[in-house]
């Protein structure tokens, strides 16, 4: 067991160092641009003595890897600093407060994200994993290539093509949805789930179509292993092959397909917000974005990469732990 | 009944009738599923759903009946050795083919057969369609047929090139990985390793932040994003190659790295790679095409796919589906390309066998 409790400390470290190279990325890609903080802040009227007298407030007169530092301490402990443009993202509307911390900005917003990824989420991967198994196992039948041009179709959309569709038919023209997703705290849970059902309807879709092909490779890869012929040459009912033999063996890249696809969700959940004006964390980065506004953008961006990098860690832990050849590699 | 539910019910019936006699057992489920619903959408009286399958079905007709016929005169028209290739093409890749060649053509001579010109105000906003304007008019009064022509060009041509661009670094990368070895593959490997685990949509818009929206940040973005996967691609189908005993011995004959890339590997190489070129040129477009949706990409006057969903969105919810035009453009392509990569890549795979 020490061995294994040694690869998986191995993935770990591996994950964190991942994520301070990321960090490291995204610091000092915002510090490559010409002039700083101070000059954009300043933009009008700035003398050589107020500018000297800004940095040295925000401490920008000091070299760059101890900001970077200081800058990596305040993070882990939620710190992100303020954002640069006046009050523009605040969601109590307020106009004209320059200095709003970072995190009073996205942490709110982030719970909404969270809600709908895993809403998806949670009619996605059962749905996506039965139809990938069944698919696999109906192979080079017509159901398997009906199945392929549907998938095939749907993972070539633009999220947005799918989800305007979807708004078109499920709420202009039948009225069965609402096309606009904004929530609000003093809603229900079940309200919340139908205000949000189309964002989330399009998420499954291009999710499913993903998961299905990953599964059906992964499983008819597997299916093709000698074993699973010798099994059937035995003459196993056909069930006991796939329940007994098959599955253990599936888990691991079944997971993996799982926690790749839920990796897609974060960045899909992108372009899925704006369409229904959802108030997630990927309004915040586009917004943030197109105003050039770096604080916001370097938090969004290594909060969607960091759980990014943690669900594939995740999935490599799980896969270590499920594959014996993995846990002791030669 | 109009026309396209008697196309409906006839095919369906066909279908039926065809798979009675041929005697498989999924057609006849499946016709018998397909004609029982179609009785129940009828007894509902939703006529407008039978009609769209009828379109449906008549679409589907007609373009296995253009894909036939192109590939047919493609195998005519090539020369042997590529013709060759072609006839071995199932309908869905010459459907590919057919639909990569008419998005070229109007790429190419768009300016020319545009009745309108790209950022020609001829209109009020939001005009109806008429004789001169086939689709209406955009946002601020533009003939939106126009645009869509002219959208051509700009979005499939920036995808092009961000791939193009992704390409040539991520090959010469791989290749220079898998002759040098060593501590380069190593550093290589990591630097790969780093940025393919940030989420591309993410890192995009990290850049675009930085260097502000101009369609040279876009090529340089999508460039480092995806020249990593290219790169592991390159990597790892040349480490096959390099380790063969024709390059121990051209090696031994004293030949220069250059030479061994160019003559030796890149000719082995370049069936995988071809492949891989179209399924990341999809990525980029659908990337692309999301980040100019966000507008980020492409900036007015110039017209763009993404961004003309967005600006004429407000159409949608008056029922009016012309702005999703673009959208479907741009899954159209995608899909074609899909399909005649399928075809390589099965091609390529069945060769080695």
């Amino acid at each position: 067991m020490d061995g294994l409790a040694f690869l998986i400390i191995k993935r770990l470290f591996y994950g964190l160092l991942t994520l301070l190279a990321l960090s490291v990325i995204i610091f000092f890609m915002v510090e490559l641009l010409p002039g700083d903080t101070a000059t954009s802040l300043l933009a009008m009227g700035k003398t050589e003595e107020t500018l000297a007298a800004m940095r040295e407030q925000m401490g920008l007169d000091r070299p760059a890897v101890v900001r970077y530092f200081e800058w990596l301490g305040g993070v882990v402990q939620g710190d992100f600093g303020n954002s640069m443009v006046r009050g523009v993202h605040t969601s109590k509307g307020v106009s004209d407060m320059a200095n709003v911390s970072v995190i009073s900005i996205i942490s709110e917003r982030f719970m909404n994200t969270l809600f709908l990824a895993t809403y998806a989420a949670v009619i996605a991967v059962p749905i996506a994993i039965t139809l990938g198994v069944l698919i696999a196992l109906l192979r080079n039948s017509v159901y398997d290539r009906i199945a392929n041009v549907l998938t095939l179709t749907s993972i070539s959309s633009p999220e947005f093509f799918l989800a305007y569709i979807l708004i078109l038919y499920l709420a202009l023209k039948t009225g069965l949805f609402p096309a606009i997703s904004t929530i609000k705290d003093d809603m229900t849970f079940f309200e919340s789930l139908e205000r949000t059902f189309l964002p989330a309807l399009t998420l499954v879709l291009v999710c499913i179509a993903h998961m299905m092909r990953m599964t059906r490779a992964a499983i008819i890869n597997l299916l093709a292993s000698p074993y699973i012929e010798m099994a059937q040459m035995k003459g196993i009912p056909p069930w006991k092959v796939i329940v007994r033999h098959a599955l253990p063996n599936a888990w691991a890249p079944i997971i993996n397909v799982v926690a790749l696809n839920l990796a897609y969700l974060i960045t899909g959940v992108v372009l899925v917000e704006i369409v229904f004006v959802y108030p997630g964390i990927g309004q915040i980065l586009v917004d943030a974005v197109t105003l050039r506004d770096f604080p916001v953008v370097q938090a969004c961006c290594l909060i969607f990469a960091t759980t990014f990098i943690l669900l594939n860690l995740i999935a490599d832990v799980v896969a270590i732990v499920t594959n014996p050849r993995l846990r002791h590699p030669k | 009944m109009s026309i396209h539910e008697i196309v409906l019910a006839l095919s369906l019936v066909g279908f039926f009738g065809y798979a009675l006699v041929s005697k498989k057992r999924d057609f006849v489920w499946i016709s018998s599923i397909g004609i029982l619903l179609t009785l129940w959408l009828k007894f509902l009286g939703w006529t407008g759903t039978l009609q769209f399958f009828g379109i449906l079905i008549e679409v589907i007709i007609v373009s296995a009946i253009l894909s036939y016929l192109y590939r047919s005169f493609l195998i005519l028209v090539l020369p042997e050795k590529l013709s060759k290739e072609v006839s071995t093409a199932p309908l869905t890749a010459a459907f590919g083919l057919l639909m990569i060649t008419i998005y070229a053509f109007v790429g190419i001579f768009g300016p020319a057969l545009a009745p309108y010109g790209e950022a020609e105000v001829i209109a009020d906003a939001f005009a109806f369609r008429n004789e001169e304007m086939l689709l209406g008019a955009d946002q601020i009064g533009r003939d939106f047929f126009s645009r869509l022509i002219y959208g051509t060009r700009n979005t499939v041509g920036l995808a092009l090139a961000a791939t193009l661009a992704a390409f040539v670094v991520g090959t010469i990368g791989g290749l220079l990985a898998a002759t040098q070895g060593g501590r380069l593959d190593q550093i290589m490997g990591r630097i790969a390793d780093v940025i393919m685990s940030i989420p591309s949509l993410i890192f995009a818009l990290l850049l675009l932040s930085i260097l502000g929206p101009k369609w040279w940040v876009l090529i340089i973005a999508v460039g480092i994003i995806y020249a990593p996967r290219v790169f592991r691609l390159t990597r790892a189908v040349a480490g096959n190659i390099v380790v063969m005993d024709y390059i121990e011995a051209a090696k031994l004959r004293g030949e220069k790295n250059s030479y061994l890339i160019r003559k030796e590997i890149l000719p082995n190489v370049t069936a995988p790679l071809v492949a891989e070129f179209g399924l990341e040129f999809c990525f980029v477009f659908l990337l692309i095409a999301g980040l100019s949706f966000l507008g980020l990409g492409l900036q007015p006057p110039t017209a763009d796919w993404g961004s003309m969903v967005r600006e004429n969105a407000t159409l949608i919810t008056y029922q009016d589906s012309t702005p999703l035009i673009p959208a479907a453009a741009i899954a159209l392509l995608t899909i074609s390309v899909n399909f005649v990569v399928d075809w390589v890549l099965f091609r390529s795979s069945g060769l080695k066998e």
